[in-house]
């Protein structure tokens, strides 16, 4: 297992949500999925899917519209936000792509990999001015309450 | 007076606030005062005459592109929202 040089906090995944975000991930294979995740003051998260606009194997654009209604809900309640989408053929390591389009510098990013079919996986990152630093993703059994 | 909600990503150029009001008819004319009051946000906001391709603008919930673009009609209790377009991916 790949050792992790995280500096910053690890992100909770609750398993249930680990798993809703893979299920995502496949749902519109080989195309790349979004949303985003809120993470309210108990410690447990609200998944906000988002359809992608490019539906693409290779990009993803946030639906306009829907981006709007999940960002409004996650800022007006003060939740820790958090962008997910899917690498369905790479790594999940951001790509100069979505480091050059990070323009959530509170966010932490979370990239869904099905690069080894067999093996899902999800790591978090935060990407500030161009730096990425990862946080490691800890998966817990429940919803943290 | 319309107010402009403003992304987290903005906010050092507006002393943090969250919304802003600003006068105007259409949501060209109402960034523009926004703007005007606050001058760090004019370069952040516009290309020219136009409002960067990955800022995201909406009058009342309807991203402008699909009704008039800046001239996009405003009433005096709409609400002007900004949001960094979410975008990326593998290549």
């Amino acid at each position: 297992m790949e050792s992790v040089r995280a500096t910053a906090p690890p992100y909770l995944l609750d398993r249930g949500t680990w798993e809703q975000l893979v299920a995502r991930a496949w749902s519109d294979f080989p195309y790349e999925v979004c949303g985003l995740l809120g993470r309210r003051p108990d410690g447990t998260l609200a998944h906000f899917p988002v359809d992608n606009a490019d539906r693409s194997v290779t990009t993803y654009s946030m639906e306009p519209k829907q981006l709007l209604q999940a960002m409004r809900e996650i800022e007006d309640e003060g939740w820790e936000l958090a962008i997910y989408h899917s690498h369905t053929h790479t790594r999940a390591y951001p790509s100069e792509t979505d480091i050059r389009l990070a323009a959530y510098p509170e966010a932490t990013y979370l990239i869904v990999t099905l690069e080894d079919r067999d093996h899902p996986d999800i790591r978090a990152f935060r990407i500030l001015d161009g730096q990425v630093t990862e946080r490691a993703v800890v998966v817990t059994d429940e919803q943290v309450a | 007076m319309p107010t402009v909600r403003i992304p987290s990503v903005l906010r050092k150029h507006t002393d943090g606030a969250t919304k802003v009001a600003a006068d105007g008819a259409t949501v060209g004319e109402v960034l523009r005062a926004v703007a005007t009051e606050h001058p760090g946000l004019a370069e952040q906001l516009f290309d020219g005459e136009a409002v960067r391709g990955f800022i995201n603008v909406y009058v009342d919930d309807e991203d402008i592109r699909y009704v008039s673009g800046l001239d996009t009609p405003v009433e005096g209790d709409s609400e002007v929202a900004l949001m960094p377009a979410v975008a990326g991916g593998a290549a």
